[in-house]
This record gives C-alpha cells, structure tokens and sequence, in this order.
C-alpha cells in the first residue's frame, strides 16, 4: 500500500493538463517504476498522483510523412525493442533500452519516464542524445518541441512546466539517415543494474565508407545530466577508420566527460571505462556501418 | 485523503471479477489482501527481485510496482490460474518439480510466470536469451541451474525436440 | 530403498502450484502492523524520543520506544544450543527495544498501527534526539588503545581472543633455505538475502503466547524469547511455517521478541512485524568480514616449515554467534595443510556496524578465502604446479583431530582433485592458458575446502523423533530439524520408508514446527540436519518397527524374529509370505476390542561425533582487463559428503551454495559511509547479487565414501558448496592475467587498481595514442 494522498487519472492528455493545473502539487506518474519506489522510500510519501498511465494516445511508435520517428512517450521499453519502425532506422536505441533493469522492469518502464526523471543514468537517455533526439512537451499553451539537451535542466530536473507533460520524443530523420550506432551499458551485472557508465555511439561514413564523415557520442553518468562528447565529436569528424584516430578519439572524451567519485564508482575507473566504451563503440558503430578498421 | 476507493473490474485467472480497491494499493496488495491469491509473494516490493511477477494482458509485470486500479480491463494471470479446470498442472510447472527446480519455492510463481510468458511465444530461444528473458527474477537457492533446465526442456519439448530436451 | 534415489521433493508440487503457505500468507488481516525505529546514528545514546506528532496521524495504535521499556530482559540471539554450564552460553547483549546506540540501524522504538502507511508516516514524524558518540567501522582501528567502545565488558573492542600453537614457530623459521610468503586477505561483508524477508506475527492466547515467525530453529526462538521477556519458556509457542529461505540469517532470533513485546504491551493482540529488504541489509544478520594475515616459511621442496596465521573478523556492534565464527575458520587452518609449527591468533572484534551472525559456512568461506588465495601464491613463488603443491600438503587420509576425533578416513581430497581435474579437462585447459597475451585472456584455478559437520563437541548434539502409525498404515513423522527450502523433508520421508519398510507416499513428514507438538531439536544450521536427525530417525524407526512387529506377533502368532516389514506388509521372513497389510494391522490395533493400542515410538539422540566434509572447486573464466570485468566460463563442484540420499536435491543445494560462492568473490559487498556509518547499497538494486545473467552452466560431482560414523552413511552437504567458490575464481583469473587479487570480491573496482598497479591497464593521463 502506498501512501498516496490522492490518485487523479487521466483520460486523455487534454484531461491530464486539466488535472496537472488543478493540482498544483501533484507528480505525473507514467508507469510507476521509479514515482512508487522513490514513494515508498519516502521521498515522494504523502503525495498527489496524476495518472497517465492509460493515455493510450502517447503509445507506441509511429513513422511521421517527413520521416522522423515518433515514439510517444508512454511506450514501454520493451515495444521499443520490438517495433519494427526503431529495428529498421535506430535499432540501437532498442538495444539501449532492452537492457534496463530485467524484463518486467522493460515491460512498466516508459521510455517518457526515463526521461522527465532528469537521472543521468537513463539507459535511453545516452542514446536520445546521441540521435538528436527532440522533446515534445503538451501544456495549457499548446505544444512545444525542444532538443533534448534543452530538457535537461540539472540533475533530477528537465524542462516542464506547471501543467505540462512529456507527449513523445522524436527523431528527425536528418538525424538518423546514414547513421549507424552502438550502446554499451557498463554495470556491475549483466542484468537488473544501473549503469556505472554508459556510451552511445554513431557514426556516418564516407561513401567509401573509409572516412568518418559524422560521429556523435554521449554518456550517461559521465557528468550529471547525460551529455555529448562535443571536442571528441569535432576531432574525429573526417578522420580515417583507423585504429590510431578511434584511439584518440577515445581519448579525447576525457576533455568532455566529467563523471564524479562516489561509493558506486571512483572517477579515474569511470574516466577509463569511457575511454574503453568509446572505441568499442565507435568500432562497433563503423563495422555496423559497413566500414572496416585499419591497423 | 487516505479513503479513496475506486471500481476495479479485470480478469483474474479467468474469471471476471470487480472490486472496491484502496487506489493506494498495489496490484500484489489487491492480489494478495483482497483476493488471497498468495502465490504472488513479496521480496523487495520495489520491482528488484521479481517474486511478485504476474501477467497482465499476456506481459510479465512485477505487481509490487503497479497501481491496482491500473488493473481495471486487463486480464491478469497468477500462479493459481496457470493449472487446468481440473487442476492438472502445466508442463512448465510439472518440469519445475522434475528437475528439482524449486527449492525453498518463495521465488518460484514469479519465475514460473515469466517461464510461461517466454514459452508461450512458441519460439526456440539460444541459451543467452534465456537467461535474458528470465533475468528479471531473483534466486538465493538454485543458482538458476535447475531452472534454466526447466526451461529450456519445456521449450524445446513443446517445439517437439524430445531428443534434444533430455540431453539439457 | 529410497535412500540414494532421485526421488521428487515431497513438497515441490505444492510450491509449483503457488499454494505453499509461508509466514504472511498465514497471518489474520485483523492484525496490527509493527514498523521498527532504526537508529539514525552509529554509535551514542539516544536521550529523547518525541512521539506525539506520531501518535496523531490517525490509524497509529501505540508508538513505543526505548523508554518503554519497563524490564530490561538482555538476552543473546545466537542460534546455539543453549548450555547449563555459564561459561558456555552466548552473550545477552541485546534489549528488545535500545537507548545506547551502536550502529546506524540500531532498533530504539516501533510503531504500531493499523496499516502499513500509517506505520511508515508515524515512524517518518518521530523525532529522537540523541547524544552521539565517535565511532568506529574497522576491526584494526576498533582494536586500538582509546578507540570508541561498544561494550564495556570488553576492551579495546575484543569479544574474544583465542589460540593455537603446534610446534615451535619462532624456532621452526630459523631453518636455513626457508621462502617466507606472506599475505593480507579480506572478505567482504555480504548479507543472505534469502528472497523471503524475515516475518513474524504474535497473539496471546490466554496467558500464553504465540508466535509464527520464519526462522531455522524454532524451539530456540522459544527459549530466547522467554529469555528476552521474562516469561516461562512452556508459556511461548513458535510456529515456524515454510519459509523462504534463511542461510544462516534466520539461525538466530531476529525480531520475534520485539514482536511478542508489542504484542503484550497490547494485550495479546495480532501483532505482525514484516522487515522490509532495507532493513535486512542492515538490521538483520551480516556475514563477518574477515581479514586474514598468512605466513608461511616453505623449504624449496614444497613442504610446509612453519605457518602463522592472525584473522580479525567484524562482529558489528552485537555479539550474535560472535567468535564461533572465526574459531571455526582458524580451527580449520592446522588441519586443511598440517605443519609442524603452526601459530593461530583469532580475534573477533566489535564495531559501529550491522551485526554478524551465522551464513552459510559460517567462517569457512572467510577462511579457505585466505588460505587458498595464500596457497596459489605459494605454489606460485616456489614454481610448483598449484594442483601438485595442494595434494603434497593436504591433510593425509587417517589424519584425526585430537579433539572433535573426526577422520579422514578415505582419500577424499585426491578423488575429488581428480573429478574435478577429469571433468573439466583441466590438464589440456591450464596448459593452453599459461603465457597469454592480449585484452581477453582466460585462465582456470581451482581451491580447495575444509568443512565439519555439525556442532559437537563444541555443543551439544540432539534430535527427537516422533513417528506415529495412522489406521492405513502410513506414518506421521515430526523432527525439531526444519525444512529450510534444502530439501530436509524429502530426505527424512526417504529415511524413514527405508527404517521402517514402508513406501515413500506412506510417510508423511510433517513440515511445520510448533514447539507445542514438534519434539524437541535445535534446527536448520552447521549443515546438521541429514547427519544427527539421520540417527533419531533410525532410532526412532526401529521402536516403532519394534513395536510393530510385537502386535504383528499378536495377530499371527509368528514370533517377531520371523517378521519383518516389506514394502508395507508384514512379511513373514522364513518364507516371504506377506501376513496382513502394515494398514490392516494399525486399524485392528486401534479399534482392537480385546487390546487397543496406538502405535507410536518416539525418542531422542544425543550425538556425540561428528564427520568432515571436503571437496573442491573448479572455475574456468575470460578476463577482460580493459573492461575490468571477470566472465565465469565454467564451475564445477566436487564433493565428498558421504553417502547421497538423494542426487537431485544434493545437486540442487550444490548449485545454490555455488551461485552464494559466486556473489562473494565477483559481486557481493555491503558498503558503509565512512562519514555516519549508514549502509549505502542495502537494497537488490545497489548490492550486486549475481543475476541469471551471470552465471554460468553449474556442474555438481560426487565422490560417496560412505561416513562410518553417520547412520546413513552421510554427511554435511549445506554449506560445503559454498565454501571454496571464491578463491577458484580468483585463483582463475591469476591464471589467466598474471595478478594476483587479496581483497574479495574481485570486482570491476579492485580489478581497475589492481591491473593499473600491475601496468596492464595505462594509467589515466597516460598517452593512449
């Protein structure tokens, strides 16, 4: 039994709204995984409950007349692994999340969810950031889409207002087209674990598929909110598949990443892991994308 | 505001039910407190160990984390409702006992319903999607040996590969 | 004959259906709920409790605190049996309810409401006030002249000091040509986490009182329980249930006496004490984290000259199953490898943290940890094979403890070795790993264990047995010894259809325990229960046979010489002719006009041996050293545990100890913060039990020497499997990178240090290009 105040649930997202408005104090709860958890520890005791949970509306992912693919926000983790439109344009980002917790876990976890707790964690979060991924926000004022770097403001906060809620995210297809990637989630288990770091990596090759023409990478838990490797990013554009540039790519994440020391990991290990994650997945990224690394 | 009830209206184990629930309760507390099924256990009641796992609409959910009142138009399955109408138990279930799958048996419904979810798939699953499919459960007694046994000799038994189900 | 059969656990198809009943699933929804206060510091005295914002929150019965308490009844929670003689019995250190605080966790008041919620926002809106004493969490720094005490009967920390000296050491290591190897070695401190939380609900009935709780030993819970509340023992009744796994943790008495204290104070009320998973962790029981200190002087021929070892093992801030523990482990240094000379000082020491009790191996695993960690580094510096070193030095067969006159009476250790060797192809595998080169690099290692079976004669051995006849002739039997999830019960119906000559569905073992009914016994630890209620159930088996036969002779005249029971019948033996059905002579015993009896025997056995139990492990793994991360390839257990009663169960809890062995050398630590003494990760997210995910194929061996001593044949198998895991892993990634790793478990964490010390990982800021 938790100890709810009240337990408000929406009909549709224009009801949700209402409802969000009306009260003031209440937090959205999507599929529960982390609102009930943070609620029995405490944290979140004695509060007002909006319910989003049956907005079927925001379910499910769906191919837009321009190409960007749309995954509404209360999509489970585990219909992202399975949809067919994410298996053929960014099948990484089904990876991503078919490696939170264990499978009950991808079956209430909302992909929204994950992303409005702020927790630089996220499994998908590293991923979305990686593709450019744009946020779609439904509010009294209408709708309004924002990168998701935007979104997330500070650790445990993202960019919504009062009577607001996260409706979907969307990949343009200008981020996707041409772009292969690969996610590893570095735990201390194969399973039911948090990530101690997490690395997404794409790349665009050249057509001779010898040069790098794009790579972006992000990290979660690699500062506190997920975050790109921007300086890395620059460094390998144009560079050659080689093993010496994917090194020092690699290394160059040090100048971007800022993980912190804390008893889940020390930072110079988390420091290390990212430079191992980042070649292994840009190397994987370059072998997905048809390339072949040179000595 | 700590008496707000509502209507709860489902499926449970193949029978329609409703209810008045505390919205406070968690699909394990309406399964256990207010329909005794008490085969969907508690062990961490924050979804980590997955002894409370049932199936709603066909999909393994561990209940501990799901609001009841979500429950409303859903079909859930317990471990009580995966035996027959005459109480003839399932092959997953009987290979549980075969091959000494259970032990001090409090995890055992949460895996057995994930095993049932996984084999009703009807799909040949390699050794690692197994262990995968079946992660979201924890074991302090069986080193999930004897399970993964159970299993995989369910799986490939209902593919008809008798032969390949005894070599496991 | 059932005994050696793979025969189905009697209650799998039960808990297969989900209709099992554990402790929560039998208590009355009329009950109240108890919630405990956990102290927020770790070490002081708490000087003011303010309940009254509590008591207000509607649906909170009664808040209790420290203050409450009227009566202070110490009492030890030690799962032993308890001694007459003073001297022996467990320590009373703890109250139901405390004002002197001594770990972060520490119980100082409960909440009694109506419901869950109201309890947890009741305990939320109780503010202490407290007066806080420095602390301290490490045994070394706990030892030390001036550090904080915990206990004033104790100083400088030390619960118990003790020793022991073989030879001469000092003089042994003047030898000429000596190699001195020498080496510090930790355990962590790791927690049960048996899936069922410990439970409990208490109600009085009349004067008396009642509590179903999940516990291994419930006519102990008994007797602490009268202890702790002052009350004649015959007027408590425990009721143990199925429960949901225990590993040691629920061998001592855990909250039942808060639980029967509320219940009192509430005039017998339905009281349930359910202890969430965080509170486990911490306010439960731990395993003691061991540091270990090994030197041994080894002549260049790969003999042993001298030994030395110094363990400190963390007690936590109560004194629980206090230094047994580490005795056992450090008893168990001479004998594994005996030497000549040979000096053991075993202290088990108090800090500010979660307590330590008995699990699974209690001290053995800690133990064969550092010594088989020391024996690969041994081998390694003189150049000997480690396999080859191991069988020059274990312990001979016909080797006896002077003092427990157990023996070795086969050549366990060598059959064993060699299973394990055949089985894994071990020979081709060590060869081809030696010398790698490269990021992934694999690497097989075994070790070696020590174990004992039960308790005598450091304490005492007893079990009691009732059988009773029922009119079809199938038998009741009842045992103190419990059903934990190990499979006791299906071993005890197998025993008695073979003593009594019944067929196994005619045996019913009655599972609960209800030390109102249940004979006498002390219950579920030190891998016991197959061994001494093994003699109870034969004693006991041949009465009632006896008995049988004698009414039997009444019926057919024949003398009972000629009689023997048979699959059911009674048989006549000269020529094998069946008489009467074993249920066609209970019926007529019972309803008998002339001579109405009910057939029953019960009896007690004091056992006074005791057997070894060895084995080892086998690990086969893949290192990735970039990545810091240790992949089990293969594991492989063998064991010598005497005759097998049954092969599926005994390879079942092989496989389970196998899967806690995993956990405590790749994963498993419980952390606490330097800065308040509060444990971080006590919660299955954040305190990393290996998964499915991570665990390879199990593979379980045996090797049955019949024990000459058991009346079976057979002996301790529990907490065997658990006991060498650790120090195979490891002593596999040595093989495989070259590093040795001291501190368990070998994570990703010590494995970043270690390889970076070892330079095979680049030191950050190093040029990768």
């Amino acid at each position: 039994m938790y100890d709810i105040k009240a337990l408000y649930e929406a009909e549709s997202v224009t009801h949700a709204v209402q409802l969000l408005l009306e009260h003031p104090e209440a937090q959205i709860i999507a599929g529960g995984s982390d609102v009930l958890v943070q609620m029995r520890e405490g944290k979140r005791a004695g509060k007002e409950l909006v319910s989003i949970y049956g907005l079927d509306e925001i379910r499910g992912v769906s191919l837009e007349e321009d190409g960007t693919i749309r995954i509404g926000s209360l999509t489970s983790f585990s219909h992202i692994t399975k949809d067919p439109i994410i298996q053929a344009h960014i099948n990484v980002l089904g990876q991503a999340v078919d490696q939170v917790g264990g499978p009950q876990i991808r079956n209430i976890g909302t992909i929204g969810g994950n992303t409005c707790n702020g927790v630089t964690s996220a499994d998908s979060a590293s991923t979305l950031f990686a593709w450019d991924a744009i946020i779609e926000i439904t509010g009294p004022e209408g709708v309004r889409r924002i990168p998701i770097q935007d979104f997330y403001i500070k650790a445990g906060q993202v960019d919504l207002r009062p009577g607001e809620l996260q409706t979907g995210i969307l990949i343009p297809k200008a981020s996707y087209e041409g772009y292969d990637g690969h996610y590893i989630k570095y735990a201390m288990r194969n399973a039911m674990d948090i990530a101690t770091t997490g690395c997404s990596v794409n790349v665009k090759l050249s057509a001779d598929k010898s040069t790098m023409e794009d790579v972006r990478i992000a990290y979660g838990v690699a500062g506190p909110i997920p975050m790109r490797a921007v300086t890395a990013e620059a460094y390998a554009k144009g560079k050659p598949t080689t093993q010496a540039e994917i090194k020092a790519f690699a290394h160059t994440v040090l100048e971007d990443i800022n993980p912190r020391d804390s008893w889940r990991a020390a930072k110079d290990f988390r420091q290390h892991i990212a430079v191992v994650l980042a070649e292994r997945a840009l190397k994987e990224s370059i072998r997905l994308a048809g390339g072949v690394i040179h000595e | 505001m700590s008496n707000q009830y509502k209507l709860v209206r489902c499926i449970i184990n193949g029978k329609q039910v409703e209810k008045m629930i505390d919205v406070r309760a968690s699909l394990t507390d309406m399964l256990r407190d207010d329909y005794r099924l008490t085969s969907v256990k508690k062990g961490c009641e924050v979804g980590e160990c997955g002894a409370c796992n049932v199936l709603v609409n066909g999909e393994c959910f561990n209940s501990c984390i799901y609001l009841a009142v979500w429950a409303d138009g859903k079909e859930i399955l317990t471990l009580e409702g995966l035996a027959g109408p005459n109480g003839e138990i399932s092959d997953i279930q009987q290979a549980f006992i075969d091959e000494a799958a259970v032990q001090c048996g409090f995890c055992t419904p949460g895996f057995v319903m994930s095993a049932a979810e996984i084999l009703e798939s009807g799909k040949e699953y390699s050794d690692d999607e197994i262990r995968k499919l079946m992660s979201g459960h924890l074991c302090r007694c069986t080193g999930y040996e004897n399970i993964f046994r159970a299993v995989k000799k369910t799986m490939l038994r209902r593919l008809g590969k008798n032969a390949e189900a005894d070599a496991v | 004959m059932y005994v050696g059969k793979k025969v189905t656990r009697v209650d799998a198809y039960d808990k297969a259906i989900g209709r099992t009943k554990y402790t929560d699933d039998l208590c009355d929804k009329s009950a109240y709920i108890a919630q405990v206060l956990h102290a927020t510091i770790a070490n002081g005295r708490v000087k003011s409790i303010d309940t009254s914002a509590a008591e207000a929150i509607p649906g909170v019965i009664k808040v209790f605190t420290c203050f409450d308490l009227k009566e202070k009844h110490y009492f030890p929670t030690a799962g032993h049996p308890w001694s007459t003689d003073e001297s022996h019995q467990d320590v009373a250190d703890r109250l139901v309810l405390t004002d002197r605080v001594r770990f972060y966790g520490d119980d100082i008041g409960a909440v009694v409401a109506e419901n869950e919620v109201a309890a947890a926002q009741a305990i939320r809106a109780i503010k202490v006030e407290y007066e806080e004493y420095p602390f301290v969490l490490d045994v070394h720094e706990a030892m030390k002249d001036g550090a904080p005490q915990l206990h004033e009967a104790y100083p400088n920390n030390i619960l118990k000091h003790t020793t022991i000296r073989k030879g001469n050491y000092e003089e042994a290591i003047k030898e000429p040509g000596l190699i001195k190897v020498e080496g510090w070695y930790q355990t962590p401190t790791v927690q049960h986490c048996h899936i069922e939380n410990f439970i409990c609900f208490a109600e009085m009935i009349g004067d008396r009182i009642k509590v179903v709780t999940s516990t291994q030993i419930p006519h102990i819970v008994r007797r602490v329980v009268g202890q702790a509340l002052g009350v004649e023992w015959g007027k408590i009744q425990i009721i143990k249930p199925y429960i949901g796994g225990g590993f040691g943790n629920k061998q001592d008495v855990l909250y039942e006496p808060l639980c029967a204290w509320l219940c009192m104070q509430l005039g017998g009320h339905l009281v349930k004490l359910d202890i969430p998973r965080e509170d486990t962790f911490v306010s439960n029981r731990v395993r003691h984290a061991i540091h270990s200190h090994i030197v041994s002087w080894v002549r260049p021929d790969g003999t042993y000259a001298a030994r030395k070892l110094e363990a400190f093992s963390d007690q936590g801030a109560y004194a629980s199953h206090g230094h047994s523990i580490c005795a056992k482990g450090a008893g168990a240094f001479p004998q594994l490898y005996p030497c000549d000379n040979v000096e053991v000082d075993a202290y088990t020491v108090f800090t500010n943290k979660s307590v330590a009790g008995a699990m699974r191996g209690y001290g053995i695993p800690q133990a064969m940890w550092a010594v088989e960690c020391h024996t690969e580094e041994v081998a390694a510096r003189l150049g000997m094979d480690p396999i080859e070193f191991r069988r020059k030095n274990l312990m001979p067969v016909g080797y006896m403890d002077p003092f427990s006159k157990n023996e070795l009476y086969s050549d366990t250790f060598n059959q064993c070795i060699d299973k394990g060797m055949e089985v894994t192809d071990y020979l081709r595998k060590y060869k081809a790993y030696q010398n790698q080169t490269g990021d992934i690099r694999r690497g097989i290692g075994m070790a070696v264990f020590w174990y004992n079976t039960a308790v005598w004669p450091i304490s005492l051995e007893t079990s009691s047995c009732r059988m009773v006849l029922n009119q079809d002739g199938s038998l009741q039997v009842q045992l103190g010894e419990t059903e934990i999830g190990q499979g006791a019960d299906t071993a005890y119906t197998q025993m008695t259809a073979d003593v009594v000559g019944v067929p196994l569905d005619k045996v019913h073992v009655v599972s609960c325990q209800d030390t109102d009914v249940t004979p006498f016994g002390t219950g579920a630890y030190a891998s016991r229960q197959t061994y001494t209620a093994g003699f109870a159930i034969r004693q006991t088996g041949m009465l009632l046979k006896e008995r049988i036969l004698k009414y039997a002779h009444e019926l057919t005249r024949m003398p009972p010489y000629n009689l023997d029971i048979v699959d059911g019948n009674i048989v006549r033996i000269t020529d094998g002719r069946v008489l009467m059905t074993l249920g066609e002579l209970a019926t007529e015993a019972l309803y008998s006009l002339t001579h109405s009896q009910h057939i029953t025997a019960e009896s007690t056995s004091q056992i006074k041996s005791n057997a070894y139990s060895f084995g080892c492990t086998f690990a086969e793994v893949e290192v990735d050293i970039p990545m810091c991360k240790v992949k089990l390839l293969d594991l492989v257990n063998v064991h010598d545990a005497g005759t097998i009663i049954n092969p599926a169960l005994a390879e079942a809890q092989v496989h389970g100890g196998m899967s806690m062995g995993i956990g405590f050398g790749l994963s498993e630590k419980l952390l606490f913060d330097d800065k308040t003494g509060r444990a971080l990760n006590n919660n299955l997210l954040d305190y990393k039990l290996s998964t499915f995910m991570d665990h390879p194929r199990l593979r379980a061996f045996f090797v049955e020497n019949p024990e000459p001593t058991s009346s079976f044949g057979t002996k301790a198998l529990g907490e065997p499997p658990t006991c060498s895991v650790a120090p195979a892993i490891r002593n596999a990634v040595y093989q495989a990178t070259g590093v040795f790793v001291n501190d368990a478990p070998v994570n990703p964490h010590i494995l970043f240090r270690r390889f970076e010390e070892e330079g095979l990982i680049e030191k950050e800021g190093s040029d990768h290009v």
